[in-house]
C-alpha cells in the first residue's frame, strides 16, 4: 500500500480538565474520501481543527507523506497543503464570486510602480474552475449571496483545488442542504477525490457518508470505536457506533427504519 | 462523471435553474451602490435649478462655492467609507478635525515652531490615535461605535484643554502669517490654476471685481487646494477600493471577517490601517480649514462624524460593512453640499437642512436595504 498523504496517531487534545480526544488514529490516501463520523460532542470538530493546525494536540503524532510534523498555526497547515472548508463560514455572500475565489491570493498584475488586481485572469480562472464543478456562473461578478448553499460549498472546494490542496477537509458540508443540493456537493467530493486529493469528509448523516466515503472512521466521546473499508460495514451498524449504544437501535424500531 | 460531462456540453441555457428569473440589464445596472446618490445628485441640481436658477447659485461664484463645502464633506466622506466598507466606524473624527487644528495652530504660532514640522506633528499625532482606536476596537473586540464615542469626548476635552492652558483661548489666530511662503502649507491653503482663470477672466469669460481692493481680479481667482485633495482622495479610495489586493481584503474584513481570516487575510491590520487612513482624512480637512480661516478654534468640527457617515450612507454603503462606494460617498457629500449652499441661496430658512438630512439619510437606508437584499437574495 502507498503512503498515508497524512497519518494522525494517538492524538489526544486536552482542554484544562476536559479530555476532548483521547487517542484518536486516522489516515488518509491519495484520491480516498474518509468520512469522520460521530455524534454532537463526539470530538469531530477538535480533531479536525488539530489536523487543520488551529488546535495543537496535547499528545500523538502527526506524519505526511510519512515525514513527521508540527502545525504550530493554521498557516503552516495550510501551506502543508490542508485546506478545510467550514460549513458557514466558506463564503462572504455580498463579494462577487471571482473576489471570494480569489480572497486572499488575489493574482496581481503590475503597472508601473503598482500593483492591481488581475482581474481578466481571475474572472477567466474563476469561470472555468467553476464550469469544471459543473456550476455554470451567470457571470464572475455575481455576487456569492445569489448562490446556493450547494454552490457556496463547491466556489470553496473548487477555489481549495485550484490552490493546490492536497488534503481537503470538509467541515459537515452538506448538514444544512436540501436533496438536491447535498447531491451536487457528493459530486463534487467524488471530482475532488478523482483528481488524487484526500478526502476528509465530516458529518452526522450516515447515508451521505455511505454515498462518497472509502473508508469509515467513527467518533465518540473522543475515541476512535475503529475505521472500516467500503463495503464491510452496514449503515445500522455505523449509526449504532455514533451513538454508542443500543438505546437507538430500539429507538429506529419504533421510528421504522434509519435515522 | 458522465452526467457531469453531458452537463458541461449542454448549452449553459439548459444548465440554468428555470426559476431563477433572468434580471434584466436594466435592473442589473441599477442594482450597484450608487444608484441612491446617482439619483439624488440629478433630483438636487433639477430642484435647485428650478428654484434658484436666478439667485447665483449656478454662477461661476456660486459654483465655487458649493463645490468647495461639497469638498470639505467628500475628504471627511472618503475616510469613512473605506473604514464602513472594513466593518467599522469613527465617530471621533469631528473632534479630531479640532484636534488637528489646534496642534497645528499652537505649534506654529504659539510656540513659533517652522509651519511644515507643525503639520506633520499634526498629521503624525492624529494618525498615531486612528492607530489608538482601531487597536483598542481589535484587542477589545468592543464595537468600534463605543471606542471612537469615547475618543469623540477625549479628543474634545483635551482640545479646548490644551488650547486654554497654552493661549488662554479657544481660538488661536495668526496662522497665515505663520504660514507664509511656507512649502507644506501651499499644498493645503493655495489655489491652482489661478493662470487659467484670469486668462478666462480677461477673454470675459467670467466676471471680474469692479470695486474694492481686489478690483481687477477674476471672481474666481483658482481652484482652491481643498478641492484638489477630495479629488485627488476620491481617485486614490476609489481605485484602491476596486482595483487592488488591499481594496478586496477591505471588503473581506468588513463582509465576514472570520471568514476572511480563514482565507488568510490579515483582517486586524487592515481596519488598523483604515482608522489611521480615516484618521488622515480628518488632518487633511483640518489643515485645509486652519489655512483658509488663517485660524484654529477648538470647537471646530463639531458633527462633522455624522455628516461623513450620512454621506457614505446616501452613497449607499452598508452601516454593516462588507459593501459600498467611494463614489457613491463623494455623490453623497455633492448632495451635502449642493442642499447645504442651495437653500441659502434660495433663501430658504436654512435650519430646514437638518430636516432635509434626516429624510434623506432615511430613505437611502431603506433603499439601501433593498439593495442588499437584491444582492444576496435575502427576503
Amino acid at each position: 500500500m502507498t503512503t498515508p498523504l497524512i497519518e494522525l496517531k494517538n492524538i489526544e487534545k486536552h482542554f484544562g480538565s476536559v479530555i476532548a480526544l483521547n487517542g484518536v488514529s486516522v489516515s488518509v490516501y491519495p484520491g480516498e474520501c474518509h468520512c469522520l463520523l460521530g455524534d454532537n460532542g463526539a470530538g469531530k470538530s477538535t480533531f479536525i481543527k488539530t489536523m487543520a493546525g488551529v488546535h495543537q494536540p496535547t499528545k500523538g503524532e502527526i506524519f505526511m507523506d510519512g515525514q513527521q510534523v508540527v502545525f504550530h498555526t493554521a498557516r503552516d497547515a495550510i501551506e502543508a497543503g490542508i485546506a478545510t472548508v467550514y460549513q458557514d463560514l466558506a463564503m462572504i455572500p455580498l463579494m462577487s464570486v471571482t473576489r471570494n475565489f480569489w480572497m486572499g491570493r488575489e493574482p496581481l498584475r503590475r503597472l508601473g510602480p503598482l500593483k492591481f488586481i488581475d482581474f481578466d485572469k481571475a474572472n477567466r480562472v474563476t469561470m472555468e474552475e467553476m464550469d469544471r464543478m459543473g456550476i455554470h456562473l451567470r457571470e464572475p461578478d455575481q455576487a456569492v449571496g445569489t448562490l446556493s448553499g450547494g454552490e457556496r460549498q463547491t466556489v470553496a472546494i473548487a477555489r481549495s483545488v485550484y490552490f493546490g490542496a492536497k488534503i481537503l477537509i470538509l467541515d459537515e458540508p452538506t448538514s444544512a442542504l436540501g436533496v438536491r443540493q447535498t447531491s451536487n456537493v457528493l459530486a463534487t467530493i467524488d471530482k475532488v477525490r478523482k483528481k488524487g486529493i484526500g478526502v476528509v469528509f465530516i458529518s452526522h448523516n450516515v447515508r451521505h457518508a455511505l454515498a462518497v466515503g472509502d473508508r469509515f472512521t467513527v467518533l465518540n466521546r473522543g475515541q476512535t470505536l475503529g475505521t472500516a473499508k467500503r463495503g464491510e460495514i452496514e449503515a445500522e451498524e455505523l449509526q449504532d457506533m455514533m451513538a454508542g449504544g443500543k438505546e437507538l437501535a430500539q429507538l429506529e424500531g419504533s421510528l421504522g427504519g434509519t435515522v | 462523471m458522465s452526467e457531469a460531462d453531458t452537463k458541461a456540453a449542454s448549452p449553459p441555457e439548459e444548465a440554468k435553474d428555470e426559476r431563477v428569473r433572468q434580471i434584466s440589464p436594466l435592473r442589473k445596472a441599477l442594482v450597484r451602490p450608487e444608484l441612491g446618490s446617482i439619483c439624488g445628485v440629478i433630483l438636487v441640481f433639477v430642484f435647485f435649478f428650478l428654484i434658484a436658477r436666478d439667485s447665483g447659485m449656478f454662477s461661476p461664484e456660486g459654483i465655487q462655492n458649493w463645490t468647495v463645502v461639497s469638498a470639505q464633506f467628500a475628504i471627511i466622506a472618503v475616510g469613512a467609507c473605506l473604514l464602513m466598507i472594513a466593518g467599522e466606524f469613527d465617530l471621533s473624527v469631528g473632534s479630531m478635525i479640532g484636534f488637528s487644528g489646534i496642534i497645528i495652530a499652537m505649534m506654529s504660532v504659539t510656540y513659533e515652531q517652522p509651519m511644515w514640522l507643525s503639520i506633520i506633528v499634526a498629521f503624525a499625532i492624529a494618525m498615531g490615535i486612528g492607530w489608538l482606536n482601531g487597536f483598542l476596537v481589535i484587542r477589545t473586540g468592543l464595537p468600534s461605535f463605543i471606542v471612537t464615542l469615547a475618543f469623540l469626548y477625549i479628543l474634545r476635552g483635551l482640545t479646548i484643554f490644551l488650547a486654554r492652558v497654552t493661549t488662554n483661548k479657544t481660538i488661536i489666530g495668526g496662522v497665515r502669517d505663520a504660514a507664509e511662503g511656507d512649502w507644506l502649507a501651499a499644498i493645503f491653503g493655495g489655489k491652482i490654476l489661478t493662470g487659467f482663470f484670469q486668462w478666462l477672466a480677461d477673454n470675459g469669460l467670467i466676471d471680474k471685481f469692479v470695486a474694492g481692493n481686489r478690483a481687477g481680479e477674476p471672481v474666481v481667482d483658482g481652484v482652491p487646494m481643498l478641492v484638489v485633495w477630495a479629488i485627488g482622495l476620491i481617485i486614490f479610495g476609489h481605485i484602491l477600493l476596486t482595483r487592488t489586493r488591499f481594496g478586496n481584503w477591505i471588503f473581506a474584513s468588513g463582509g465576514d471577517a472570520q471568514a476572511a481570516r480563514y482565507s488568510g487575510v490579515p483582517v486586524n491590520r487592515v481596519k488598523i490601517l483604515m482608522f489611521m487612513f480615516t484618521a488622515f482624512c480628518a488632518t487633511v480637512f483640518a489643515t485645509c480649514q486652519v489655512m483658509e480661516f488663517g485660524s484654529a478654534a477648538a470647537d471646530r468640527g463639531v458633527l462633522k462624524e455624522f455628516e461623513a457617515i450620512i454621506s457614505v450612507v446616501i452613497g449607499g454603503a452598508l452601516l454593516t460593512g462588507g459593501y459600498g462606494s467611494v463614489i457613491g460617498a463623494a455623490l453623497g457629500a455633492l448632495i451635502f453640499g449642493v442642499v447645504q449652499q442651495g437653500l441659502f441661496f434660495a433663501g430658504v430658512e436654512s435650519s430646514l437642512f437638518r430636516v432635509f438630512l434626516g429624510v434623506i439619510l432615511l430613505l437611502a437606508v431603506i433603499l439601501n436595504t433593498y439593495i442588499r437584499r437584491s444582492i444576496t437574495g435575502e427576503r
